[in-house]
């Protein structure tokens, strides 16, 4: 059996921090550019970044904490279900135009998809992409046999079905806990395949027991495609911007074109060129630093295209510095300043009407990491007062250092401290605890499936499922107009917070303390 | 990209006809062992607590619930769901330790009145011992019941047999029994996984009672929960509504309490199957006849006024309405649909794809009882776990039709409206539908899917009978 040399204890204890991976790009074999001896591994967050999962008390102290990365991980007898790593490999992978996926796994790792093939048809149509095409997804479907004998035969006949299948561009090739303690040599078998195909076939070491920051499966797809797939630029494009994102809304095209610039969206919905060349745009943003703040940084260091650094667009004063940021990068600086003018006049009117409709409404954000900060950032922007916040994880520091890039930090130091603060990955018997005592009027929520809480608690809740609509001046007033539009229906919710029956004791509901049960029993 | 491929292997490959091996698969049509977590939230206040790795439970919650037409947390399911949500730690160390803290945690945290622990790969592989774990509560009086269900042992089909065996096995005592005449246990649906699991158990229920039956329906609203399953060994006789899930506990609860078993191989849609069904298990169990007439007179009555209220709409539209039928869904409904669209509405059966991968033994048997239900059914059927596959045979049976109605799941979506079917939703993944109260079971349930073929011809526009549109 396959053993990991250096586990992650439930207690880590705290080290000195260790120097960020520096992700190095290879190329197909077959081009010019110089070998280069990236390794299969990468670091998980909780090593490269310090991430942890719990934590309660306000912002400001959270960030002070950070600082030093004094921050552990306590223990939780007592947990529900999280994510992993491969369901955030499988949202970036599924998607990409003209690849296909193997999923080295047992079958029920590769559940999700026929519902992200039913969203990527969602999204070309919003983006106004005519074609679409179906997730194509093969899973080796490893059995008992497999996990006795290895399954590396099997994993090589299903890149082959793929590739006879769909004659993709590239492969994509998902690792789950299966497979990674049964020590298949994924590594191996994709670059014979790479070799024999003629394709990028890309592995992405997303085994869901390695990180328990199920964010690093962002990261496990990024090291792949920057040392598989990415390669020297060739040329530079100035008016390109990298947009790394999910599959929202075309956003950021209107956004970026007000500066005469495009966005250029990835990965979802890009093809593998588009991929390839991403190391020729103008600089790297993001909808979010939990999502991509580790490609941005690969990006910079190994082909020098630089990192917008400054917080993703979410909010008015973040929509600025990020626009004044981009500009930088591209030239722009000479019209920023009237661009951000004619934008803050052109939304007031409608900014005004919401905040009085929203002025003084209690809010919680649930979400994240960054993308909770953003969050609260448009709800203080809004007129709401944020009584609390939940991040599902929360990095300690980020990819790079740059404190530009510290959402939390920029946002203690732009709106003050924030009572309340609470790092959970999911964990609804302790959400609806601290939900039912601050009482919240509005919930806003990321995560699908959280929402539901809100629901049987009878607060109007959003979901944040399309983050690219919410970005920009535009942003502002869609997530604003949404907010409305729930407090108007709340009728509904009541209707199904007065019959809902929880599945926990009321010996845990009433118990005094909401965090945690060891602390609680 | 520019790379180019070795020469001849490309080639080499597309030529290939070698058998892939064992079990590859695309465009999934069913979860893993651990799956099975939605048998147990199925059960009135039951718990899962699942010993696997952190995405296993909510990967199998939404592929196996959501995926089911938006089922969705109900009681205890979605985040809800306790789980160890194994590390890097555990691979190494072991985690029965761990386990065992999360369970005492659940106790005290989860109101439930059954804990299912579910092992996943991690816990299998590494070699964990869930039973153990379980006796250990089991024995201080806790109703914990421990699961090998690692995800490579099987698909939740095979995951659902495994939790009712384990149940048997750990939950009732060797005691004597008190049987009871009049009483059944019916094992006929996968929760979930057969997506009209409600409605279907429920009507179930309703109709066996009709009989002066007592019905132990195991899961869903109609069930009592626990008190049920405590009761399995007490009743007269158990009847098993499937081709084959379920026929394993049915066997188990023979060997262990000697109760006789009736299995009823095609599920009942429409007057025709489900008063021949009321038949044989009246027989069985001993209902007098008079009841049984009774009963069948009564159904059989308003079903056929409401059938032959159809029947101008029929006539008049018939050239409108599909004449050809492509089922793609699992060998329950699979062959309790072949039956009804063939025997009662005159269906040209061109296709019954069965999707849940059931062993070599049971698909003889599968074919046997499709051999029953006519020759049309014994051709049209083959058993495709691959999804790809099975899109590849429709794609080739349907051809150009455009009179085809496909009885399948959302990944049916495109074909349909490339070839002008119409689309009914009989199998998962169901990730653009909404389903609540919906079944094909019984009298109600064939009339159920009259309604829907025939409005359905009218998502396509507006159609009239003055013109026929080719």
């Amino acid at each position: 059996m396959h053993t990991p040399t250096a586990p992650v204890t439930e207690n880590a204890t705290l080290a000195e921090p260790a120097p960020v991976a520096v992700p190095v790009a290879a190329v197909p074999a077959n081009t010019k550019a110089p070998a280069l001896t990236a390794t299969a591994d990468f670091e998980v967050r909780e090593r490269r970044l310090k991430s942890i999962l719990t934590y309660q008390g306000t912002a400001h102290d959270l960030n002070e904490r950070s600082k030093c990365l004094s921050l552990k991980t306590a223990r939780r007898p007592f947990q529900q279900c999280s994510d992993c790593s491969q369901m955030c490999a499988e949202t970036l992978t599924y998607c990409i135009k003209g690849a296909a996926v193997v999923v080295h796994s047992p079958i029920g790792c590769c559940s999700e998809a026929s519902p992200s093939n039913v969203s990527i048809n969602v999204v070309a149509r919003s983006r106004g992409i005519g074609e679409h095409q179906t997730v194509r997804a093969v899973c080796t479907n490893i059995q008992e046999r497999d996990t006795i004998y290895g399954a590396s035969g099997k994993l090589r006949g299903a890149i082959t079905l793929a590739f006879k299948r769909y004659a993709p561009t590239a492969i994509f090739v998902q690792s789950s806990c299966a497979a990674g303690i049964i020590g298949d040599d994924i590594e191996s078998v994709t670059d014979e395949m790479a070799a024999t195909l003629g394709i990028p076939v890309v592995p992405i070491f997303c085994e869901g027991f390695k990180s328990r920051m199920w964010s690093s499966g962002f990261d496990a797809v990024f090291h792949g495609v920057l040392r598989k797939v990415v390669r020297p630029p060739r040329t530079t494009q100035e008016d390109l911007v990298n947009i790394f994102n999910f599959l929202g809304s075309d956003s950021f095209t209107p956004l970026l074109a007000k500066l005469g610039l495009r966005a250029n969206y990835l990965l979802p919905l890009a093809d593998i060129e588009t991929i390839a060349s991403m190391s020729e745009a103008a600089c790297t943003a993001h909808i979010c630093e939990t999502l991509a703040t580790y490609v941005a940084q690969g990006l910079e260091r190994s082909y020098g295209v630089p990192e917008v650094k400054a917080p993703s667009p979410f909010g008015i004063a973040w929509t600025d510095l990020w626009l004044r940021a981009v500009a930088r990068h591209t030239g722009k600086s000479d019209i920023v300043e009237s661009v951000i003018d004619a934008e803050h006049e052109r939304i007031a009117p409608r900014l005004a009407v919401l905040r009085h409709e929203l002025a003084g409404k209690k809010v919680y954000i649930f979400a994240g990491d960054s993308y909770a900060h953003s969050l609260t950032n448009m709800a203080i922007d809004l007129g709401l007062k944020p009584v609390g916040i939940a991040t599902l994880h929360h990095d300690q520091k980020v990819d790079g250092d740059f404190e530009e890039l510290n959402t939390l930090g920029t946002l203690v130091a732009d709106r003050g401290d924030i009572d309340n603060f609470t790092v959970c990955n999911k964990q609804p018997y302790q959400m609806i605890k601290i939900l039912r005592r601050l009482d919240p009027d509005l919930l806003i929520v990321r995560h699908q499936g959280l929402t539901i809480m809100g629901a049987k608690l009878g607060i109007p809740t959003i979901l944040e499922g399309d983050v690219n609509v919410s970005a920009g001046y535009e942003g502002v007033l869609k997530i604003g107009e949404r907010l409305v539009q729930v407090l108007r229906t709340r009728k509904l919710l009541r209707t199904i917070a007065d019959r809902v029956e929880w599945p926990y004791t009321d010996r845990w509901l009433e118990k005094q303390g909401d965090i945690f049960v060891k602390e609680a029993f | 990209m520019e790379a180019q491929p070795v020469p001849g292997a490309v080639s080499a490959i597309k030529n290939a006809t070698g058998k892939m091996p064992l079990g590859i698969l695309s465009e999934p049509r069913f979860s893993c062992a651990l799956g099975a977590q939605q048998t147990v939230l199925a059960i009135p206040k039951g718990i899962p607590i699942i010993h696997a790795g952190p995405g296993c439970s909510s990967k199998a919650f939404s592929f196996v619930a959501g995926g089911a037409g938006f089922q969705g947390d109900g009681y205890a399911g979605g985040s809800n769901v306790p789980s160890s949500n194994m590390t890097e730690h555990d691979v190494v160390f072991g985690g029965e330790g761990k386990l065992h803290s999360l369970v005492e945690a659940a106790l005290e945290v989860m109101k439930g009145d059954l804990f299912v622990i579910l092992a996943g790969c991690t816990s299998g592989i590494i070699g964990d011992d869930v039973r153990k774990v379980a006796r250990s509560f089991a024995e201080a009086g806790h109703p914990v019941v421990g699961i090998e269900s690692s995800g490579f042992r099987g698909n939740n089909y095979f995951g659902h047999e495994l939790v009712l065996e384990g149940i048997i096995d750990q939950l009732l005592p060797d005691t004597v029994l008190q049987l009871k005449p009049f009483v059944v246990n019916v094992f006929a649906s996968v929760p979930y996984q057969d997506a009209f699991w409600r409605s279907d158990l429920e009507g179930l229920k309703r109709l066996l009672e009709q009989l002066g039956l007592t019905v132990n329906i195991l899961f869903g609203a109609g069930s009592c929960g626990i008190a049920e399953w405590r009761g399995l060994p007490d009743a007269q006789a158990n009847i098993v509504v499937s081709p084959w899930v379920g026929l394993s506990a049915a066997r188990k609860l023979r060997e262990r309490f000697g109760t006789p078993f009736l299995h009823c191989p095609v599920f009942p849609v429409g007057a025709r199957a489900t008063s021949e069904f009321l038949r044989t298990v009246a027989d069985f169990v001993g209902v007098d006849t008079s009841v049984l007439d009774a009963v069948i007179a009564h159904e059989e009555k308003r079903y056929y006024d409401y059938f032959i209220s159809l029947a101008n709409f029929i006539v008049d539209m018939h050239n409108n309405i599909p004449h050809e039928a492509h089922i793609v869904a699992d060998s329950h409904y699979g062959l309790g649909l072949a039956d009804f669209l063939v025997n009662d509405l005159g269906f040209d059966l061109k296709s019954l794809l069965l999707v849940d991968d059931p062993s070599l033994a049971v698909r003889k048997s599968v074919e046997q009882v499709a051999s029953g239900l006519g020759q049309g059914v014994a051709d049209a059927l083959e058993f495709l776990a691959d999804g790809y596959a099975a899109q590849e045979c429709l794609k080739a049976r349907i051809g150009e039709a455009g009179s085809a109605a496909i009885f399948g799941s959302t990944w049916e979506t495109d074909l349909a409206k490339g070839t002008n079917s119409l689309l009914i939703h009989v199998s998962l993944p169901i990730n653009d539908d909404v389903i609540v109260t919906r079944g094909y079971f019984g009298y109600d349930g064939g009339l159920r899917l009259m309604e829907d073929i025939y409005a359905g011809i009218f998502r396509k526009g507006r159609i009239s009978y003055m013109t026929l549109l080719q």
